[in-house]
Order: structure tokens, then sequence, then C-alpha cells
């Protein structure tokens, strides 16, 4: 069946919002609609009358550097942030988020705007972004806000977002200072649902052989996305070695809440992977500090 | 804002209004009628729908078309024309005159890449897209492009080889390197030599005609009122709103059933439709059946249908279905077949053994995810018969089946067979021809019935789930004594094929080896889950993973090499079966065992030993072994024959015809050599028509690995007729005894005289004699199952080795390398047998780590493709296909089957080398990670 009736491609972010509050049914706005559009057809979404594209609007595309921060626009497709010369220098580990979500072709479409505000625990880019200490910026019809990411989250797939006024513009992510390093990385399991069972990203800042900053985020650690601070709070200020990461670790695991997900993995074994993966991850991004 | 809108595709500038939830796929397809962008799965899985927009793929069955607005769209009709070389001296290769390819369209042609053709569209323009980023792509660029774009039939290797030629030459202006084939030991003139698929250009370049591809004056759109429920009795069902909403054609129901009520290729046990009162036995049956003037309105009718159930208590596995007391799906009980298999005294060779092992194995139900959905169109002709257009694996069966439904004799339906996007066993049944005759000829228009992925995956059968326990006794040196095995099979709500996969099933269940006492029961059961049937493997896969894995345990308790232990007991000439039947000749089987084992032991020594990674300690690689054997042709005493009809025309040209089935495994290049090598014509010269009731003498089902060997020989056979007719023709016009006359270059030549075949048919034609020879080709007689003898024509046998490196702190599978060798009797095409080659493995991978259809109290968990993981080329191993010919005396040219044994010691090998590598056993499909990284942190904690 039709999975929209209306399509529109505004110009701005006024005319966006003007005509979420003046469609004449239900209506939603769109990026790279690689997930709203099989929710609507899978009946995971009730039917909507109007998209409005946010692709179109320049602002929701930009990806730049404005101050101390990389600004990248909520519309900007995943590949392109993924293949960015800035994002690379400044975001390592929203790149390796970024090049892992669905396949090339859905990366094209894709933006890191939809992949947040699906507000999912373990959505790549929102882990990514989460370790990077992004804040979100929300336009409604009185203008533009800026806002901690972590507060847009309320519950799986529930956002702070109040659907028809407020649109993501886009994120701001702290420039990479020297001796600071970043880093992203999940595992899957060849079966089903292409989600990952454990993803993990870490950010972190050296003094010589000291922890001077860091940032945990682990996905599914809750059932908003994660930051594992009291983790953070044990490594910070010790010295980069075995104790300490033994110690980080058993703070991450005092704190996760994992749960079990019938078709991808039990708690059990997230506990497990999150060892492994939370090593390695560290290693990498500490490697990167150099 | 405007309703109109402007994109460019292929070079050209439309200007269109802009349609309610149109898609870009749909605009591409339907309005601009550019059909080679396929739509697979409408959900963006499979990628063939793949396009590039301003140079970047995407997926355009979920791209709304008017975001395309003021954009440059290139579909794969439009490649050709983007590549032009530069000038002489240029870089590129000239671009293919005749055929106007693109130089990776060419590729894909020489290297085989093409088998069913129907996600190449979506490979070739994400490969395009890569190329023009980065026009030397290493191997790992190329497979990270390509991850999402799915390949049915798994020539992933022959894709990649196909993309790295074209790059090399698009870069270097060189001619497009040749793929590295080994070609037969003993090739003919053009048997046995590589050969490219007849219908290979037209699935490169777009133009390739699938059924959905095609349209009609006045089609109606069908759509089929689905259960939901699995077990219930229908109380009532509502049709009053539905059909009045305007543009809903017909709308018709089990009382508007012409003729018989149920269909089913073995028994009839599956309702045209549930009426009231009746019993519901799958989500997937059908209620209602309704036509409207577009696809949009079918599908908002389809809703309007309301329905009220008595549900019952639903049977979801078929060790529950055999229990006592428990609710009956059909009148003659749960139980569809009981199959037995017995040879020797199995008391006596338990007492005769020194080791005596056994353990339960569990297979999962599967899905064929062939990549074109089920798609029927129905047109009524002017002189009240009905053709139907469909992509079919049995159109005879098609036509008998929709003729009884529709109370008609058989010959007023026409099955026109199109091409098909895969079928692997899951296109025998009927899907919907019937449903899309009944509405036909209720409205008197042509009628299409085209199923989403979702009703595909719901409707159509699948592998049937086992719970396989075996026992076995062996000497100490090795050698089998005894085997018993107990089989469940789930055949699900209908029979289906369930009777025969299921006895295939049980005797193979004690692998390709000489065992003198074997005692099998097999209980295949009736659930209420989608039906079960054919499916490339046809049960062998599912016991072969029980026995092999069976047999690496035996190996491990005698402290044997696996190898040593399959060789002692292999089937030989003069083994006699477990069914009692004597093997007389072309039994290859110790020949791969020993080939496989040899290539293995040359890149590692001590192939079964765990290997921790030098550089990470916590992946840890080893190999694995498995064998297998697997009839050729129906067998069973079922007589198996198939027609071919061979015609020559005036301009020289020959057509051979036969209603065998072409689903993408390359029959038609078969057909077309053997009739070139009989009638000493170029390959090119040869046309080929095959699955049109009305046009093509019937070659039987497309099933069972048969048509090389089956209408191969009717193919072979025709010619020597036909030939025989021209000698006769040729020896009375010039007096030459017909022994001394040749055929040669296109001509036939006896004493001096030469003379073209196009002059010989002229010839023939004006003394009144037609060049053209029907033969219909049976295969030896086989007896059934419990008589002893001859159960099948002949078997192919095959061994594998996969290479695994296990995450031992995930429990992650990787299958790095894998050695195929497969005795085909003859190798008629390379190139085609390394496709299906590749493409059983990647099958059999996909069945050890991926594939499960999950079912929970009959209803469907796995419902779209997002859910049910095909392998993709991220997972592709390194193939390494090795050819053994032992030819059998009646094949033609001495070959027998392929399809199926290619795939199925796959994933006891995987499973094989696991246990090698970590020492954990899997005894349920597919591969669990957690499973195994449980039972590693068990025995080691952290």
């Amino acid at each position: 069946m039709n999975l929209w009736q209306q399509y529109l491609s505004p110009r701005s972010i006024s005319e966006a919002i003007q005509a979420l509050q003046s469609a004449p049914g239900a209506a939603l706005p769109i990026a790279g609609g690689t997930d709203l559009l099989l929710d609507l057809q899978q009946g995971r979404h009730s039917p909507v009358h109007t998209l409005i594209d946010l692709t179109t609007i320049p602002e929701l595309n930009a990806l730049e550097v404005r101050q101390n921060n990389l600004f990248i626009g909520a519309a900007v497709s995943l590949n392109r942030i993924a293949r960015h010369r800035l994002v690379g220098q400044h975001a390592q580990a929203l790149v390796e988020a970024c090049d892992l979500v669905g396949g090339p072709q859905v990366r094209n479409v894709a933006t890191l705007g939809g992949n947040v505000a699906h507000a999912l625990p373990a959505a790549d880019g929102t882990i990514a972004l989460l370790a990077l200490d992004a804040q979100a910026e929300i336009a409604d019809s009185s203008g533009l806000r800026s806002v901690s990411l972590s507060s847009l989250f309320l519950g799986p797939g529930k956002s702070t977002l109040r659907r028809g006024e407020e649109l993501l513009v886009g994120f701001t992510v702290p420039l990479m200072e020297p001796l600071q390093g970043s880093c992203f990385k999940r595992i899957m399991r060849p079966q089903g649902v292409a989600l990952p069972i454990i993803n993990l990203a870490i950010c972190i800042s050296r003094q010589h052989e000291t922890i001077s900053d860091l940032r945990i985020a682990v996905g599914p650690g809750a059932a908003i996305p994660w930051r594992a601070k009291d983790a953070e709070q044990v490594l910070l200020t010790k010295t980069y070695d075995q104790t300490a990461i033994e110690a980080g670790l058993a703070a991450v695991l005092a704190h996760v809440g994992f749960r079990s997900s019938p078709l991808r993995a039990s708690a059990e074994y997230r506990r497990h992977l999150v060892g492994a993966l939370f090593k390695d991850t560290l290693a990498t991004a500490w490697k990167r500090t150099r | 804002m405007a309703n109109k809108f402007s994109l460019t595709v292929n070079g050209k500038s439309h200007s269109l209004f802009a349609l309610a939830g149109e898609t870009l796929a749909e605009l591409l397809r339907n309005r601009l009628r550019l059909t080679g962008t396929k739509i697979g799965c409408e959900e963006s899985e499979c990628g063939a729908c793949t396009v590039l927009v301003d140079g970047d793929p995407v997926l355009s069955c979920m791209y709304p078309a008017q975001r395309a607005a003021g954009k440059t769209v290139l579909s794969i009709e439009g490649l050709a024309q983007e590549f032009t070389p530069v000038g002489e001296n240029g870089h590129g290769p000239k671009p293919n005159e005749a055929q106007r390819l693109h130089p990776l369209q060419q590729a894909f042609v020489d290297h085989g890449a093409v088998q069913c053709g129907f996600c190449i569209p979506g490979q070739i323009m994400t490969a395009h897209a890569l190329l023009a980023l980065n026009p030397d792509p290493t191997s790992e660029d190329l497979r990270i492009a390509l991850k999402d774009t799915l390949c049915r039939c798994g020539g992933y290797p022959s894709i990649e080889s196909a993309i790295l030629a074209a790059g090399r030459a698009m870069r270097t202006g060189e001619p497009i390197q040749a793929p590295l084939i080994a070609e037969s030991a003993n090739p003919h003139s053009i048997v046995g030599h590589i050969q490219e698929r007849p219908d290979a250009v037209e699935k490169v370049d777009g133009s390739a005609i699938y059924t959905d591809d095609l349209e009609f004056e006045g089609m109606l759109f069908a759509k089929v009122r689905r259960a939901g429920v699995p077990h219930a009795i229908l109380k009532s069902l509502d049709i009053s709103k539905a059909l009045a909403l305007p543009g809903v054609l017909s709308i018709l129901t089990s009382t508007d059933i012409p003729g018989e009520h149920n269909h089913g290729l073995v028994y009839p046990d599956w309702p045209v439709m549930i009426g009231v009162g009746e019993r519901i036995r799958y989500v997937g049956d059908a209620l209602a059946i309704l036509a409207a003037e577009t696809e949009e309105l079918a599908e908002r009718a389809a809703v309007l249908i309301e329905a009220e159930f008595d549900l019952q208590p639903v049977i979801s596995g078929p060790v529950q279905a055999r229990q006592e007391g428990v609710p009956q799906i059909h009148e003659k009980g749960n139980l569809l077949k009981h199959i037995k298999v017995r040879k020797g005294d199995i008391e006596q060779g338990f007492a005769e053994s020194q080791v005596i092992l056994e353990h339960t194995f569990h297979t999962p139900i599967t899905e064929h995810a062939f990549l074109e959905p089920e798609c029927s169109i129905a047109v009524p002709t002017a002189d009240e018969r009905m053709e139907i257009y469909v992509g079919s694996q049995i159109p005879y069966q098609d036509r008998a089946q929709v003729a009884r439904v529709l109370g008609w004799p058989e010959k007023r339906v026409r099955i026109v067979g199109q091409l098909m996007g895969g079928g692997f066993g899951g296109k025998e049944d009927i899907a919907g021809q019937i449903h899309a005759a009944m509405l036909a000829q209720a409205t008197g228009r042509p009628v299409k019935l085209l199923f989403d992925r979702h009703e595909s995956m719901l409707v159509h059968p699948k592998r049937h789930a086992t719970q396989i326990r075996i026992k076995l006794g062996a000497r100490n040196d090795g050698r089998l004594v005894a085997m018993e095995t107990e089989l469940y099979g789930d055949t699900g709500a209908y029979a289906s094929l369930g009777d025969k996969v299921m006895t295939r099933a049980t005797t193979h269940s004690a692998g390709p080896y000489v065992v003198p006492h074997v005692r099998a029961d097999c209980y295949a059961m009736y659930t209420n889950n989608p039906p079960a049937g054919a499916f490339r493997g046809f049960g062998v896969t599912q016991s072969a993973f029980a026995v092999e894995s069976m047999m690496d345990m035996l190996a491990e308790k005698l402290n044997l090499d696996p190898v040593e232990l399959r060789l002692k007991n292999a089937l030989d000439v003069a083994s006699i079966t477990n069914t009692g039947q004597t093997l007389r000749e072309s039994v290859g089987l110790k020949e791969c065992v020993e080939k496989v084992s040899g290539a293995m032991h040359k890149l590692t020594p001590h192939p079964f030993q765990p290997k921790p990674a030098s550089y990470a300690p916590h992946l840890v690689r080893a190999w694995g072994l498995a064998a297998a054997y697997k009839n050729t042709g129906l067998g069973g005493g079922a007589p198996d024959k198939s027609g071919a009809d061979l015609e020559l025309f005036e301009d020289g040209s020959l057509e051979i015809r036969s209603s065998a089935a072409e689903l993408g495994q390359g029959l038609v290049t078969v057909m077309r050599m053997v009739v070139a090598e009989e009638m000493a014509v170029p390959p090119s010269q040869v046309r080929v028509l095959v699955m049109d009731t009305d046009l093509t003498p019937d070659g039987g089902p497309t099933t069972a690995s048969r048509q090389t060997y089956v209408t191969g020989n009717a193919a072979r056979l025709a010619a020597v007729t036909l030939r025989d007719a021209i000698r006769a023709s040729f020896a009375e016009k010039y007096d030459v005894p017909p022994e001394q006359i040749r055929f040669e270059a296109g001509s036939v030549r006896a004493n001096g005289h030469s003379l073209l075949l196009a002059d010989v048919a002229r010839e023939m034609k004006a003394m009144g004699q037609q060049p053209r020879a029907l033969y219909e080709y049976e295969a030896p007689k086989t007896t059934p199952l419990g008589e002893g003898g001859d159960m099948h024509f002949a078997f192919s046998f095959a061994a594998q080795a996969a290479e695994v490196e296990v995450n031992t702190l995930t429990g992650e599978v990787r299958v790095l390398r894998v050695i195929a060798a497969s005795d085909v009797g003859a190798v008629v095409n390379p190139l085609g047998l390394q496709g299906q080659v590749e493409g059983g493995v990647m099958m059999g991978l996909g069945n050890a780590l991926t594939e499960e259809f999950i079912m929970h109290e009959g209803r469907v968990v796995t419902d779209h493709l997002a859910r049910y993981r095909v392998p993709g080329i991220m997972l592709t191993p390194e193939i390494t296909s090795i050819v053994v010919e032992h030819p059998t005396a009646e094949g033609p040219y001495g070959a027998k089957g392929v399809g199926e044994v290619s795939s199925i010691p796959t994933t006891p090998a995987i499973t094989n080398a696991i246990y090698n590598a970590v020492g954990v056993r899997i005894d349920k499909l597919p591969v669990d990670q957690e499973l195994i990284a449980r039972a590693l942190w068990e025995q080691k904690p952290l």
C-alpha cells in the first residue's frame, strides 16, 4: 500500500517545521528513511500522510568545523561521514561506527540524525557520538538550541524530541586535542537481525602514561544509550596498565545492565563479550593517543 | 509545492507527475519500463534494485522517487553507454560492438558470474560505482562494496574475479582476462570446454525479462487473503467490504472453485482455498483471492476481508506431532509416512561392534530465498484457453494442477515458462499459478499475482527441520559394522514432496559408506508449520550433517585420521548400498577424499590440529572434512523421462526444445553444447527453448540433479536421430553408404560431396521430409525402496574440507578456505560447473552458519529477509573446486548430476573443523557462537 500520500522537499528548517505543522494529515520528517520506510511498510509505525524530506535543507547537510567543534548535519549520509577527512581527524570512533551500519547502499542514504533519532540503545552512531561527548542541535519554531546527546533519550525507541514540533539539526563534537584518541568496535552474530550484540566506543586522553580524560559508551548497556561513568571514574588519573584495565572492566561489569534478547544474545553472553571488546577498544583508542 | 518533478535517467531527462508512495524502483520499472532494475525483497536487504543516484549506489526499492528530483540516475540499461574508451591509444578496451557491453558486463559473461541473473544488475551497478571511485580495488575493497548485494546462486568468487578482471581491462586497455578454470580431462570438441550461457548477455544488459517484467493489456493485480493463524477452523468469511471497494473486480472463495479443491505434487492434500467450516493448517493458507485494477487497490481490499476463527492447539514440531493424544492435522493423522531401510541384522551388527557411539542432531527449517519472488500471470485467450506465465521447476505439473482445479482438460492450459531468478527446489510446488488462473477465468482479463518477500517467506515449502539420532557400531580398526538411525522430519502442513525428501534423507542416513547392518526409521510428520518440500540436497543435507559428524566422533574415539576412516569405509565399485544396490561403475568417492586430503595437506600440515594465530592467539584455526553422495535422478521406481525436440532450419540454425526448467543452474548451456557437439556446429548456431507446454515436450521435473543426465541425453539422442534422418536423405541423394557420411564444421560430407546444414534443411523440405527429431529418453529403470536392486541409476560423490577460524573469546566462526572435490562423471561445461560448486558451497555455508527459519507456535518469526540471513560476499571463503571424472556409461558423455552434491558436505566439514579447532561439537544448526563461547568459558573461565 502507498506508504505516503504527499512528499515535500523543503529548503529551510523553518519551511520544514511549517510543513510539519500544516500538513493535512499525519506528517513526519524523513531523512534517509532507511528505517522509517520499513517501519511504515511493516506496520511498526502508524500510517502517515505527508513525508517531509530533510535532506534538501542545506543546514542539515553541513559538515564543517565551527569554532572548537566539528558540526555534522543530521541529514549527512553515513558514507559521507565515514569518508570525510575532518571526521577522520576529529572523530575516528564515528568513522568506524558509520562504516559498520547496514550495507554500503544503505549508508549512502542513511543519516546520523536517523540513527540517533531512533533512540535505540545500541545504535552504532549514537554510541560513538556519546563517547565523543557530542551535543545535539535541535530546532523548533522558536529557534535553535543545543543539548547534550544523552538528554535526548527516554527509553528504547523513545526520544525527547517533540514529534511534529522539533527537528534534529545536527551534532557537534569537540575537536580532537593532542594526545587524544577514540575507537569504536562491535560484535555481531551472523544470523537474523542485523543489529550488534554489543558495541562499545571509547574516547581517551593521556598525559604521559596517565589517563587524563575518558568516556566509555556501551550498547545496549541500559534501556537508553549508556555511558559507563563508574568505569570512567575508576580509570581517570590512573596509569594505563593491566591493573587499571581490569579495574575499569570490573566497574563496567558492576554497573552495566545487559538484557537477554531472544534472537541475539543472552545477558550472560554479553557480559562475557564486553570484557574482550572493552580491552580491545581501549587498547586501540590508547594507541591512537600517541 | 509542485507535484511535477524532473530527473535524468541514463542520460535522458524526464519530467513526471509525482505519484503517492512511489519509489524510484517503481518509477523506473513501471513508468519508464526499465525493468532491468529488479525487486528482490522490497526491504533494503538484497541489493538487486541497486541503481546509482548522482554516482552513489542506492537501493531504489526504498528510495522515494521524488527524492531523485534534479538528480542523475544510472540503471543497468544505461551502463554500456557510460563507457567510452579514449581513442586508439587511450585507456580501456573497446566496448564489444556487436553486443555493446560495458567491460564489467562482458567480464561477468566471460567469468560465469551470471547464473539465474536476477541479482546481476545490482551486482554490476554496485561494482561500477566502486570502480569509478577506486579503479584498482583490492579483493577487500570489493567485498566491502558488495557486502549487502546478495547472490543466492552463490557465485561470489566468480563475481569477484569478473570485477577484478574488468577493472584491470579498464585500467590497462587490454582485453578482459579469461577466468582460470580447468576444463575436462577428456574433452570433446565442445563438451568439456568452457561455454558461456546463451542468456548471459541479456542478463547483464538488463534486457532479460522475468515474469514480473511482463505487461499485458488490461492486466489486473491479484492478492491472496492468507489465514495468518496456524491452526483453526474457519468460522466465517466476509468479503462484502472488500467487494464494495471500487476497482475490485472479483473476489473468489472456496465455493467458487470449479474443479478439484486440492492440489499437491504427490498427494493432493493442499487446499486451493479454505472454506468456512474447514481446517486451516498453517499461516499461509489461502482464504480468498481477489483481482483489482491496481496493486494498491488489491492490497487494500485484501485487508478488508474479514475472517473469524475457531483456534486449535498448534503442533509445532515433528516429535510432538507423533505423540499420543495430540490433535490430528489431517484426516489420516499426523504421520505422512514411516520410511524404513533394512539391511543385514542390526542386533548382530552391534554385537559384533567393538565400539558403539550414539548421538542426536537437530537441523532447522531453512528458506530457499531465491532472489526472485514468485510471480504468475494468467492470460485468458480468445480460443478459451489459459496461458500462464511463470517461472516454475515443473511446467507440465503446473499445467496438470491448474487444469484439475479449473475442471478443464490439460490441453486448455498452457504454461509459458519465464526466466527464473533461482529456485533451488522452492519453485516445484504451486505458488500463485492456480489463483491467478481462477481470477483470470472469472474476470476474462490477464491477472498478475506477485508475492512480496514476506508472502514468499510465509507461503512456499521449506527445507525440512529434522531430528536425527544415530547409533553407530564399528570395529577398533574403524570398519563400520552397524548403523541405526531414527529421523523425524517436519513436513509442515501439507505433503508437498515430503515423502520423497525424507526417503532420501533416510536412505542416505548412513553416509556414503559400506555398512553391513543398517536399520533406519524415519517419521515424516505433519505439523502446523509451513509445508516442507524440495530444497537442494533433498533431505541428504540434513542426514549428512548427522552422519559426517558421527564419523569424526568415531575417528576421535578410535584415534584414527578422519581421512583414513572415510577411505576405509567409502563406497566403491562393487559395494552394496544400504538399500541393497550393487554399485557397478562411476564411484569416484575415494578419489574425491584423496584429492581433497592431498590439497589440504599441501596447504596445512596436520590440518586437523588446532593452530592459534601467531598475531592473535585467541584466533584458532583448523580444518574439517566431510564426504557425501547424492542420487542423480528420481529413482525408487519412478519412471524418469525427458523429451527433446530438435529442429534444423533453412538458415542452418538449430533449435532444441524441452520443458525442462532453467532456474539459473545452466541447463540451457548444456543443451546447446550437446546439440552443437553432435551436429558439429558452433554453439551459437543452436537456440534453446525451454518450459513451454505448447512448444516443448515434457522434460519432467527439474529436481534431483537430473536434468544434465536426463534432458542432456534426450537432447543428445534427438541429435542422433536427426543425424540419422539427414544421413538417410543424403545417402539417397548422393548414393553413398550412410556410415561414410560425416558431420563436420556445419556441413554434411561424404565421398567428396559436402552440403551445408542450411542446404540440407532446404533439400529435405523440398523432398517433403521434416529436418526435425523428437526423442523421448527414458533413464534406466529403478526399483522402489525395500525391493533391493537399483534404487537409483547413478550417484554423484563429493568430499570437502573447510578451514575455519574460531575466536575463542567471542565464539565467532569464520570459514577461510574450502576445498571441494566433486565426482560429476564428466564435465560438460566447466564454467557452469564452477558456478554450481561455488554456489553449493555457499549454500552449505549458510546452512552451517547463518540460516534458520524460526517458528514460534506455528507463527513465522523470520518473516522478512532482514531476519533470515543469506550469506553474502563477506562470508565467502576461498573456494577451490577439484573435478573428479568417473564417467557413468549411460550419462551423456559420462556426466551425472552436481547441483546438490556440491552443497551437501560443506556444513559438516565446517562443524567438524570447529570441533578440531576448539573441541566444541556442534549438534544443532545453525552454529551458535554463543554456545561455542559458553563452552569455552566454562572450560576455562576468564
